[in-house]
């Protein structure tokens, strides 16, 4: 029996429901970002604010470009505004479509890293 | 620093690099405490879809698809303005396997985490890094009362020839410091020798 909420009898159905929402809701329960995979260290760069005519955009839209006006990656997004990582890049995966962001994706990619930079990194490091 | 926003053409230029490093190894090997002691953790939640996933138990009865939550903790390191440095406690269960593959992808290496104790728990996370080719390194979180000989772990584990150990205390705080630089040393050296060899 739940009884740390003695008031309510049902205590995921109050106005506060949020978290029982399901985290695709968000998305129309669309799973895989129109125009190609997006990598969780892409870095997002918003480049036009949302115009809200005709564009089917929701809040965490919004919310996103607010946060990408500096180079963001889909991690932080993800952590800083509270969504799923697959939530993020679905809504990553519009605003493309729609032109208020650009992509770039890691260059780690390559998976060949550059001696010079994990020195950087080791120094980097040292210096903690 | 400058204005980055009054040129929205040249932000492209200054997209930091971000590399991807994985603490792996068996529950309760420390991982939270590793990412937590060398950066500002946080959780992140990846809602996966699972759609029909091979080799797994027949869901009889679950049509479509269905999505599982995981929270993993993630840290960031700033190297500098320009060079990031990105944590990632991978999760230890079996049934997250599906995420590894993304995370591995591009990842710079990894630190698997061992406690002596319990040594077996770290084999199916060093078994993936040795299939995917993922350079990694062997921690060992040990206490005063029980320290292994490094060697004497890495006999017990099997490793190839090269890979390295490392003891550490995880309570100290330049422990898991002193690991990371280990791992990114270690993936120079394998950078150096691959492309002399070529």
């Amino acid at each position: 029996m739940p009884a740390d909420s003695p008031g309510l009898a049902h205590d995921w159905l109050d106005h506060d429901a949020g978290p029982v929402v399901r985290p695709y809701a968000v998305t129309q329960g669309r799973v895989a970002p129109t125009g190609g995979e997006i990598d969780m260290l892409a870095f997002v760069v918003a480049t036009a604010p949302v115009d809200h005519r005709g564009a089917r955009l929701q809040p965490e839209h919004d919310a996103i470009v607010a946060a990408a006006w500096e180079p963001i990656p889909v991690v932080e997004l993800a952590s800083t505004l509270d969504l799923s990582v697959g939530v993020v890049r679905v809504l990553l995966g519009d605003l493309r479509s729609a032109g208020l962001i650009s992509m770039h994706e890691p260059q780690a990619a390559s998976r060949s890293h550059d001696v010079d930079v994990l020195k950087a990194v080791v120094n980097g490091l040292r210096a903690l | 620093m400058d204005s980055v926003r009054s040129d929205r053409n040249g932000a492209s230029s200054r997209i930091p690099v971000a590399l991807k490093i994985l603490i792996a190894g068996g529950f309760g090997a420390g991982k939270t405490t590793m990412v937590g002691s060398v950066s500002e953790i946080r959780p992140l939640q990846t809602e996966e879809v699972l759609t029909g996933v091979s080799g797994a138990d027949s869901v009889d009865g679950v049509e479509g698809k269905t999505t599982t939550t995981v929270t993993m903790d993630f840290g960031r390191i700033t190297i500098t303005e320009d060079l990031q440095l990105y944590l990632f406690g991978t999760p230890g269960q079996d049934r997250f396997w599906f995420l590894w593959d993304e995370l591995s992808q591009g990842a710079l290496g990894a630190v698997v985490l061992a406690d002596t104790r319990r040594l077996a728990d770290c084999f199916p996370s060093i078994d993936y890094f040795e299939q995917r080719g993922t350079p990694f390194v062997v921690a060992v979180n040990c206490f005063e009362e029980q320290r292994f000989a490094a060697d004497a772990v890495g006999r017990a584990l099997d490793l190839d020839p090269g890979v390295p150990v490392v003891l550490f205390d995880a309570r100290e705080p330049l422990g898991a410091r002193n690991v990371l630089i280990e791992l990114v040393e270690y993936v120079a050296r394998r950078q150096l020798t691959s492309a002399g060899s070529r």
